[in-house]
C-alpha cells in the first residue's frame, strides 16, 4: 500500500544475469552489515574469558544474574492453563478487547477525557517493535492525506538502533535527529533540543520518550515537557510517544505514563507504543499495545479499519497468552497490590544499585560527574564514556556496554560491581 | 492551513470490512435456532466447540511446570529447536538438503508472518536489488489474504494463473501450465502444499510433476505456502510430497508454514519459513537479511506457540501422539465430506458430488452459485462464502441433515 509518487525504484522484470539456471539465486544478497550493537553481543558470546560482564542487555536482570518471571506471573500462568474458558480460537486482528482497554487506560489513565468522548483507539501487538511498526505504517499510509505527507521523522540522539530502521522498513525514508543527550552536561540538553524542533517541518513526527528513555536514562522534567508541549503546538508537530518500561521507571504506572496523559489533556493527536515485557517478565510473551489518540472521534472507525487492514498482511493477529496475563492482573485490586509490590522490588534494587556504583566511582576518585546516576530512574544510564573508552572495557576489560556508552544498569551485582567500578575507573585515568 | 482541532487523519476512509469475517459477525446476530456456520477456517469438533489437542494440553503443563525455562527474549530469528523441527517436519527427517546443510527457518507470527517476511525479502534482494516490479502470481482463486502480503510488502504486479475450472469442477491443469509457460522469466509464484484454499482441489503427483518441469524451465520461483501439513490427509508425509519433489528436483525456495491448524494453536501465532538454498554459504547470507526484515517488523517473536510446537515435534512420544490427534481431525473432516455426498445423493440432488469426497482438507467448493448462496444464507440460515466455499470442519452429526436438506432445496429451487 503506498501513495501516488512514493512508489520506490522499479526496474526491468528479468535481472538475474546468470542464463545457467544452476547459480544460486540471491547471489546479489548481500551479508547484513552488522550493527554496531550486534557486534558487541557477537564479541562478548566469543568471549571466552570468565570474567566477562554484558552491560547491554535489553532485559532486566535479577541478582542472580537472569531475566525471570515474576512470582505473580508464574502463579497466573498455571492458573490460565487450567481455565476451561480460554478456547483455542483466533483472535481479532485488533487483539483481546479486555487487553487493549486496560493498556490504554493505564497509559490514559481510567478517566481520561479522550477515553471519555472515544477518541482513542488501541491495538494489541505481538511487542513494542510491532507497535512502533504499526504506528510507523499508519503514519505513512494515512497521516496527513492532503499534503502527501512522507516523513521526516525526528528521533533522539541517541536513541534505539532499530528505529531508524522501522520507520524506513514502513516507507519513510526521512529520518533526522534532535539533540537530546549532552556528554558534558550527563543530561539533556533542553536549549540544543529546543532548537533543533523548531526547525522542524510543520507535521512532522518527533518521536519522544515518555519515561525510561533508552539507552541514557534521561528522561524529561514535567516543566521540561510544559516548554516542548508548547513547542508542538505551536509547530503543529506530532508526537510518537514512547513506553517500553512503564513501572519501571518510578515504580508508579500512572507517574511514568504522565506525559502521555498531559499531551492527551492538551487535545493533541498521538500515538503511543507500549510494551508489558519488562514490568511484567513477559519478554519471550511479546505483549505490546498501540495506542492512537484522535482530535475526533469521527475518524476512530476509519483509522481503526486501516490498521485493521495494515495489521492483516503483517501478521494477521498478535499472540494471546502474554495479554491474558498482562489483563489479568490488571483487572484486579488483589492481582494489582501483589504485582505493584514485585515492581517495587525491582525499581528499588536499580536505585540501590545507581546509589552504590556512583559511590564506588566517588571512592575511586574517578573524575568526572556520576550524580546523573542517581537522578535518573529506570533500568538505562549513560556513563558518558566515549568510543575509545568503551572499546577499552570490551578490549582489555571484557565489560560491554553499549555503543554510546550506556549500561544495563541491573546487569550489576554484588559479584562484578567492584570489578565493572574498578574496569570505569581505568578506562577514564588510564592514557588511551 | 487546518486548524488546530482539525484531526491529521480526517481524509482517512473506513476500509472495506474483510468477507468471511462479516460473514461470522452475521451468523452471530443470526437468532435461528437452526443456524451454522460453514465460512470461517478452524477446526470444530462434533459439538462445534474449538478443539484443544490432548497433547498440546499435556505440554502446555510441561512447559508451566518447567523451572529451568529461559525468561529472555527469543532470537531475532526464533527458537532454534522450533525453526529446525519446523523444517524438518516439512522436508522430511532424511532430507538430503537438510543433511547438506542448506536448510534454515525463520519463526514468524503464524503463516501470515512467514509469508510476509518471505515477500519483504524477495522484494528486496530477489531478480536484482529492490525490484519491486517482478510479477508475483497467485491461484485463481486463492486466500484473500496472498494479495495483501505480497502488495504490501511492495510488489507492484500481482497476477492470478489460471487453477479452478468452475465447469468441471477441477483443477484447470491447461490454464496453470499455460500461465507458468507464458510467465515472464524469474517470475514468482505462490503454490499451495495441499489442500488448496478455498478449492480444495490439489495437483495429483503427475500434475505437479509437470508443473515443476514447466517452472524449472522457465526459472520461475517457488513460494510454498503450507497450513495444514497432516490436516490434509491425515498423513505428515503424504500432505508434504509436492514440498520434497520440489526440493528433491534441486529448487530453492520458501515454504511458509503454519501450526495454527494442524496444532490447534490460532491464537499463538506460529509459523515458520523455510528457507531452502543451494548451500550453506547463501543461506548465511539469506537469513541475514531475514533478521534485519524481522528486526524491523516484531523484532522478537513469541515463544509459547513455538515451545509447544517444538517440544512435541522434538520429542518421539509426543510426536506420535500429535500425529494421532492430527489425524483425529483430519478422520472427521473426512467422515462429514463422506456423510455430506452420500446425503445429497440419496436426496436426489441434482448434479454429481463427487467432488465433494474428492476435495481435500478443510474447505469445499460446493459449486454453489452467488444466487444459491444467498439463498443459504437469507432463507436457511446457513451460512457460507459468496464462492460457494464451505468449511466442513462447521458440519456435525447434529447439522449434516439440516445442511444437506438446504444445499437441495438451494440446487432445486434457485437458479
Amino acid at each position: 500500500m503506498s501513495r501516488p509518487g512514493s512508489s520506490p525504484d522499479e526496474k526491468g522484470v528479468s535481472q538475474n544475469g546468470d542464463p545457467g539456471g544452476q547459480c544460486p539465486l540471491f547471489t546479489n544478497t548481500l551479508n547484513a552489515p552488522v550493527s554496531p550493537e550486534t557486534r558487541l553481543l557477537s564479541a562478548f558470546a566469543r568471549d571466552t574469558q570468565a570474567r566477562k560482564v554484558d552491560l547491554a542487555g535489553r532485559e532486566y536482570y535479577s541478582e542472580e544474574g537472569k531475566p525471570f518471571e515474576l512470582r505473580l506471573v508464574g502463579k497466573i500462568k498455571q492458573q490460565l492453563s487450567t481455565d476451561p474458558t480460554l478456547h483455542p480460537e483466533y483472535p481479532s486482528s485488533l487483539g483481546l478487547r479486555e487487553f487493549t482497554r486496560k493498556a490504554t487506560e493505564v497509559a490514559l489513565g481510567k478517566h481520561s477525557r479522550a477515553i471519555v468522548e472515544n477518541q482513542v483507539l488501541g491495538v494489541q501487538t505481538p511487542g513494542f517493535t510491532a507497535a512502533v511498526r504499526l504506528g510507523a505504517e499508519l503514519l505513512r499510509c494515512w497521516y496527513d492525506l492532503s499534503a502527501d505527507w512522507c516523513g521526516p521523522v525526528y528521533l533522539s540522539s541517541p536513541c534505539d538502533d532499530s528505529l531508524a530502521g522501522i520507520f524506513q522498513a514502513a516507507g519513510i525514508q526521512e529520518i533526522r535527529e534532535y539533540y537530546y543527550w549532552d556528554d558534558k552536561q550527563r543530561g539533556i540538553c533542553l536549549e540544543r533540543l529546543l532548537e533543533d524542533l523548531e526547525s522542524a517541518p510543520e507535521h512532522s513526527v518527533v518521536v519522544l520518550s515518555a519515561s525510561a528513555h533508552y539507552p541514557t536514562g534521561a528522561d524529561l522534567s514535567q516543566s521540561q515537557w510544559a516548554v516542548i508541549t508548547r513547542l508542538i503546538t505551536s509547530r503543529r508537530l506530532f508526537p510518537f510517544l514512547l513506553l517500553p518500561t512503564q513501572a519501571l521507571c518510578c515504580g508508579d504506572m500512572e507517574r511514568d505514563a504522565w506525559p502521555v496523559q498531559h499531551c492527551a489533556s492538551l487535545g493533541m493527536e498521538l500515538l503511543c507504543a507500549q510494551s508489558f515485557s519488562h514490568c511484567f517478565g513477559l519478554y519471550g510473551e511479546a505483549v505490546g499495545h498501540l495506542l492512537c489518540v484522535l482530535k475526533q472521534n469521527s475518524v476512530l472507525l476509519p483509522v481503526q479499519s486501516q490498521a485493521d487492514k495494515i495489521v492483516r498482511s503483517l501478521w494477521a493477529r498478535p499472540s494471546v497468552g502474554g495479554a491474558h496475563v498482562v489483563t489479568t492482573v490488571l483487572s484486579n485490586s488483589a492481582h494489582l497490590v501483589e504485582w505493584q509490590g514485585e515492581v517495587k522490588h525491582i525499581v528499588e534494587r536499580c536505585m540501590l544499585i545507581r546509589a552504590i556504583l556512583r559511590e564506588k566511582l566517588r571512592l575511586l576518585g574517578t573524575p568526572g560527574r556520576w550524580d546523573h546516576l542517581t537522578q535518573q530512574g529506570g533500568l538505562f544510564c549513560c556513563i558518558g564514556l566515549n568510543g575509545e573508552q568503551v572499546e577499552f572495557l570490551s578490549n582489555r576489560r571484557r565489560v560491554y556496554l553499549l555503543p554510546g556508552g550506556c549500561l544495563n544498569v541491573s546487569a550489576i551485582n554484588c559479584r562484578n560491581l567492584d570489578y565493572i567500578a574498578e574496569s570505569i575507573h581505568l578506562a577514564l585515568t588510564s592514557s588511551l | 492551513m487546518a486548524p488546530f482541532s482539525m484531526s491529521l487523519f480526517s481524509d482517512v476512509p473506513q476500509a472495506p470490512p474483510v468477507a468471511v469475517f462479516k460473514l461470522t459477525a452475521d451468523f452471530r446476530e443470526d437468532t435461528h435456532p437452526q443456524k451454522v456456520n460453514l465460512g470461517v477456517g478452524a477446526y470444530r469438533t462434533d459439538d462445534c466447540q474449538p478443539w484443544v489437542l490432548p497433547v498440546v494440553k499435556k505440554v502446555e503443563r510441561l512447559i508451566v511446570e518447567d523451572e529451568s525455562l529461559n525468561h529472555e527474549y527469543l532470537p531475532i530469528l526464533g527458537l532454534p529447536e522450533f525453526r529446525s523441527a519446523a523444517s524438518k517436519v516439512a522436508l522430511g527427517d532424511d532430507s538430503p538438503a537438510i543433511k547438506e546443510n542448506r536448510v534454515g527457518g525463520v519463526q514468524a507470527l503464524g503463516g501470515t508472518g512467514a509469508l510476509r517476511i518471505g515477500a519483504e525479502f524477495l522484494r528486496r534482494w530477489y531478480n536484482g536489488v529492490n525490484n519491486a516490479a517482478t510479477p508475483v502470481y497467485v491461484s485463481a482463486p486463492t486466500w484473500e489474504n496472498h494479495n495483501g502480503v505480497f502488495a504490501d510488502a511492495g510488489f507492484k504486479d500481482i497476477r492470478p494463473y489460471h487453477y479452478w475450472d468452475a465447469a468441471q469442477r477441477g483443477l484447470d491443469l491447461t490454464g496453470f501450465l499455460d500461465d507458468l509457460e507464458k510467465a515472464p522469466e524469474y517470475s514468482i509464484f505462490v503454490l499451495h502444499a495441499c489442500a488448496h484454499n478455498p478449492t480444495g482441489t490439489d495437483p495429483t503427483q503427475e500434475e505437479w510433476k509437470q508443473i515443476a518441469e514447466v517452472m524449472k524451465r522457465r526459472k520461475l520461483y517457488v513460494f510454498f505456502d503450507s497450513a495444514y501439513q497432516g490436516f490434509a490427509s491425515g498423513s505428515l508425509e503424504k500432505d508434504a510430497w509436492a514440498i520434497r519433489f520440489f526440493v528433491s528436483e534441486g529448487f530453492e525456495l520458501f515454504i511458509a508454514q503454519s501450526f495454527s491448524k494442524n496444532f490447534g494453536l490460532y491464537n499463538e501465532r506460529v509459523g515458520n519459513l523455510t528457507v531452502v538454498s543451494k548451500d550453506n554459504e547463501n543461506l548465511t547470507r539469506v537469513l541475514s537479511q531475514m533478521e534485519k526484515i524481522v528486526r524491523t517488523t516484531w523484532s522478537n517473536p513469541p515463544s509459547q506457540g513455538a515451545r509447544i510446537v517444538s517440544k512435541t515435534l522434538n520429542s518421539p512420544e509426543l510426536f506420535e501422539e500429535w500425529k494421532g490427534n492430527v489425524k483425529t481431525m483430519a478422520d472427521r473432516v473426512l467422515l462429514m465430506r463422506d456423510q455430506l455426498k452420500a446425503k445429497l445423493q440419496a436426496l436426489g440432488t441434482p448434479g454429481t458430488w463427487d467432488h465433494i469426497t474428492q476435495q481435500i482438507g478443510m474447505f469445499s467448493f460446493t459449486g454453489l452459485t452467488p444466487k444459491q448462496v444467498e439463498y443459504m444464507i437469507k432463507e436457511k440460515h446457513v451460512y457460507l462464502m459468496a464462492s460457494g466455499r464451505i468449511n466442513m470442519c462447521g458440519l456435525t452429526s447434529k447439522n449434516i441433515d439440516y445442511v444437506a436438506q438446504s444445499i437441495h432445496e438451494a440446487v432445486t429451487k434457485v437458479q
